[in-house]
């Protein structure tokens, strides 16, 4: 009767840690595999690091028949540029006129960039990209080297330029909070 | 049609053609041959395997590939659309990387961060999961975007057309997040696809828990490739951007990621240079789409308005409609079903005198929200917000018959 109990107990148990029992869980490899995601704190930073100069080079072979040999852009949008522009009639949305952290470019490069080869940059050409990027928009100067240490330290010149969701901002609203 | 030797002609066929000769002798034996019914008199074309729509039918999404093919927007015909649903094929696209061919077979969907345990499901796992159908609509927030004016878009397409609505089969997230076991402190979720570029988009834990979805199923079939096959998230109500296509990745985080699509695009820039961050309710609009810009009235008469209204809010409510620039507005009728997040259909009888008039269209939602018009947002937020524009369109009927955006 105890033995009854006890194993209905433990059945309860295992149905509240997993109703249904479906999936597999994976290795950390696997995790840490699929895992590219880059917060603003850094975490997941990968080792290596990367120079203003190097990213120079590797960004006229690989980026600027798009973005422009000084990052004003081309067929796609300007990396740089555009710093003081945004309370204008004719805001240029840049890297480094409207990007709040510095981390997302590592982010988004290493993930999406080159456009037709994408995930193919090792950590130490996506640093150099980075650091390239970022002088280009007077960011940093033109012997710093960007790492994980380092780049999440970078401040952003629009890092406070984001607000909340204040809507409805029109339209007689009557809130039902 | 008539020289097939072995055809029997209908009884009903042979007395047309009996009264069609009549006809001729009585208007003055006439020489002109009078046109006979289409109906088809031979076999048609057999059974097959999927269906297509008929040689005659040609709208389509708009525009075509541009400069890199892989990158942009098509947009939906709402102006050729019937009732609330649209077809799959005919569902907006908006695409960062292309659409990626993908087995479902070899389709996995990883859940990680915050949680008591990482989970790995298949495709066969996330189907054996007790699934839902619901009708929502899914809404780019760059839509309407060349309506902040001066020079607006021609027709209801390319104003409008980046939004559509489905019935969409799915398990609710909820259900799998409770699987992997949601840890305290968790507050986010980074969802992320299987396209090239890996697009990601961070959402509040609260409304993945709410009513987010897990799709594979649109409108009775496998959602298409375009679409986010084998796997794609819906956010009801909440920007398209959101409910990332090819989903394959989900963690659980105590803060946003501040991804590419989060920070430089999809964030509504004010007039003051500051940019509101996390913008994710779509907010009522109507739209009429007959009579509508780039349509003509052949003359005048009757002609029924009709169109479509839609709130990331809940319910629509109320759809006024104005036939004088805006001085009265009269309540049109709302089809039912009437669905939290979905679009609702319109119609108003009306007969066109054949003078130009303003027609428009003014929506309120459950909220008690009102469509506002384009005044109204660009007072509230400058011209440069890009995205969420939701103001009232104004179609003017020429004397002639012609309708244009105005």
């Amino acid at each position: 009767m105890y033995k009854m109990a006890g194993l209905c107990l433990l059945v309860a148990g295992a149905a509240l840690a997993q109703k249904y029992g479906v999936g597999h869980t994976p290795t950390a490899e696997e995790v840490k595999a699929w895992d590219i995601s880059i917060p603003p704190d850094g975490a997941g930073l990968p080792d290596g690091s990367g120079t203003v100069a190097q990213g120079k080079d590797f960004y006229a072979s690989k980026c600027a028949k798009c973005h422009g040999s000084q990052g004003q852009g081309g067929d796609e949008g300007p990396l740089a540029g555009g710093q003081g522009s945004l309370r204008t009639a004719k805001p240029l949305k840049t890297v480094g006129s409207y990007w709040p952290y510095a981390t997302t470019l590592y982010d988004y490069i290493s993930r999406a960039m080159p456009f037709k080869q994408p995930g193919t940059l090792s950590p130490n050409q996506v640093y150099a990209l980075v650091a390239h990027i970022l002088h280009l928009n007077g960011i940093i100067g033109e012997n710093e080297v960007m790492d994980a240490r380092t780049l999440p330290k970078v401040k952003m010149p629009n890092r406070d330029g984001f607000i909340r969701d204040t809507r409805p901002d029109t339209g007689k609203a009557r809130s039902k909070k | 049609m008539s020289n097939h030797p072995i055809q029997p002609q209908p009884e009903r066929r042979r007395f047309l053609r009996f009264g069609a000769a009549l006809g001729g002798f009585l208007t003055g034996c006439k020489t002109s041959r009078v046109e006979e019914p289409a109906e088809p008199s031979s076999l048609g074309k057999p059974l097959s395997e999927h269906g297509a729509r008929s040689p005659f039918e040609k709208t389509g999404r708009l525009p075509g590939p541009g400069k890199n093919p892989e990158i942009g927007s098509s947009k939906t015909p709402l102006q050729d659309c019937y009732g609330i649903l649209t077809p799959a094929s005919l569902h907006f696209e908006r695409h960062h990387s292309g659409v990626p061919h993908i087995d479902p077979a070899a389709h996995k969907l990883l859940l990680h961060g915050l949680v008591d345990r990482p989970l790995m499901l298949t495709m066969a796992d996330i189907h054996r999961l007790p699934a839902v159908s619901r009708i929502h609509f899914i809404e780019c927030s760059g839509n309407s975007r060349s309506e902040w004016g001066p020079k607006t878009a021609p027709d209801a397409q390319k104003a409008h057309g980046l939004v559509s609505c489905s019935e969409w089969t799915g398990v609710p997230l909820s259900i799998v997040l409770a699987e992997a076991g949601v840890k305290a402190g968790a507050s986010w979720i980074v969802a992320e696809g299987a396209d090239a570029c890996h697009m990601q988009r961070s959402i509040p834990l609260k409304k993945a828990l709410d009513d987010a979805l897990l799709v594979f199923g649109q409108n009775g079939e496998a959602i298409r490739p375009e679409q986010g096959y084998p796997l794609r998230l819906l956010i009801p109500g909440w920007e398209g951007n959101t409910s990332v296509k090819w989903v394959r990745r989900i963690k659980l985080v105590d803060q946003p990621s501040m991804t590419k699509d989060e920070t430089s695009k999809y964030t509504d820039l004010m007039a003051d240079g500051t940019a509101r961050q996390f913008t994710f309710e779509m907010d009522a609009k109507s739209v009429i789409t007959f009579p509508s810009g780039g349509q003509k009235l052949a003359g005048p008469g009757f002609c029924e308005i009709s169109g479509l209204a839609w709130s990331g809010r809940g319910r629509i409510e109320r759809v006024e409609i104005s036939t004088d620039g805006g001085r009265t507005w009269v309540n049109a009728a709302l089809d039912e079903p009437r669905l939290r997040i979905a679009f609702t259909r319109f119609r108003l009888p009306w007969k066109w005198e054949g003078q130009e008039v303003i027609l428009q269209s003014r929506c309120t939602d459950e909220t008690g929200y009102v469509q506002p018009s384009r005044e109204a947002l660009l007072e509230a937020r400058g011209a440069n917000s890009d995205y969420h524009n939701n103001c009232i369109t104004a179609w003017k009927i020429s004397p002639g018959g012609g309708v244009t955006n105005v």
